[in-house]
């Protein structure tokens, strides 16, 4: 493990926020995606 | 064969279907792959110690928040001038990945901030215009929610995108105006003998590709998304109205 010496809680939490953050957006976004299609499976559905 | 062609949806929805898998990948690649040499393999300052490894997130989340902005304005532009739906609804895909960045440029500037300057926050003119910057995204996003009527929310929201690019120009620019601020200047030059040491300049390299990637990789997924959306609507507006 790399030793990140006095600073390592400042470091661990700036990584730990970031991806965090990037896995949520990445996350929602994806659930957004299906969700939507879905939607639009279900209205061609229904129109054919 | 014309860029605007990719204006209409369905030519849209096709190329972008065939790009996106490859894009996902090469942005998870680079990203882990930057983050891990950053992390791992990369020395201590010799001033700062490992603060210095906030780098490889701070300046790539940075720089993404003023060029999510920027790709903003060139979409809603073209929505203004041209009325190509796409590019309103891509402008509209960028904003929760542009505000995401924004938050975690603010986010890890301040954990830097503190052991670097002894301050997590300071009224600064880099992090004040990124602070504005920050409110004019959560403005822009509520605005696109709030207005029914979704091509005058695009007009709308297009207005307050070329008002709030000044703030993201300023975001930019900001320590060249001021001189008094506590945020020194880009890390980064073309100009060899100002950026940063190379054990630190290549893996910030490997980590501004994997964030410029990740970023077009979610609007296009994001797009896709609003479009579906719209034409699912649509499609339900039209059995509605025959009834």
């Amino acid at each position: 493990m790399v030793d990140l010496g006095k600073h390592a809680t400042e470091v661990l939490l700036a990584y730990g926020v970031s991806i965090v953050m990037i896995i949520a957006l990445v996350g929602w976004s994806l659930a957004q995606a299906k969700r939507a299609k879905d939607q639009l499976a279900r209205q061609e559905n229904t129109h054919k | 064969m014309s860029l605007w062609e990719y204006a209409n949806p369905v030519k849209f929805m096709a190329l972008s279907g065939r790009v996106l898998p490859v894009l996902t990948i090469m942005s998870a690649v680079l990203l882990v792959a930057g983050l891990i040499w950053g992390f791992f393999f990369t020395p201590d300052d010799y001033k700062q110690g490992s603060t210095v490894k906030i780098i490889f997130l701070h300046v790539p989340a940075a720089m993404m928040a003023i060029n999510a902005w920027v790709m903003m304005l060139v979409a809603s532009l073209i929505w203004l001038i041209r009325r190509h739906h796409v590019s309103a609804l891509a402008a509209k895909a960028a904003a929760p990945i542009g505000i995401t960045m924004t938050l975690i440029a603010i986010a890890t500037g301040a954990i830097w901030g503190k052991p670097t300057w002894g301050t997590y926050w300071e009224w600064d003119p880099r992090l004040t215009a990124f602070m504005i910057l920050l409110v004019f995204y959560l403005g822009y996003i509520a605005l696109w929610e709030a207005i029914e009527d979704k091509d005058t929310a695009a007009d709308l929201t297009s207005i307050l995108c070329m008002v709030g690019s000044v703030f993201a120009l300023l975001s930019r620019y900001a320590v060249n105006f001021w001189s008094q601020g506590l945020h020194q200047g880009a890390s980064l030059s073309l100009d060899k003998e100002q950026h940063v040491d190379n054990a630190f300049y290549f893996p910030l390299l490997v980590c501004i590709g994997a964030f410029i990637l990740l970023f077009f990789t979610l609007v296009l997924l994001r797009t896709r998304t609003e479009i579906r959306l719209r034409r699912a609507v649509a499609l339900a507006n039209r059995r509605n109205s025959h009834g």
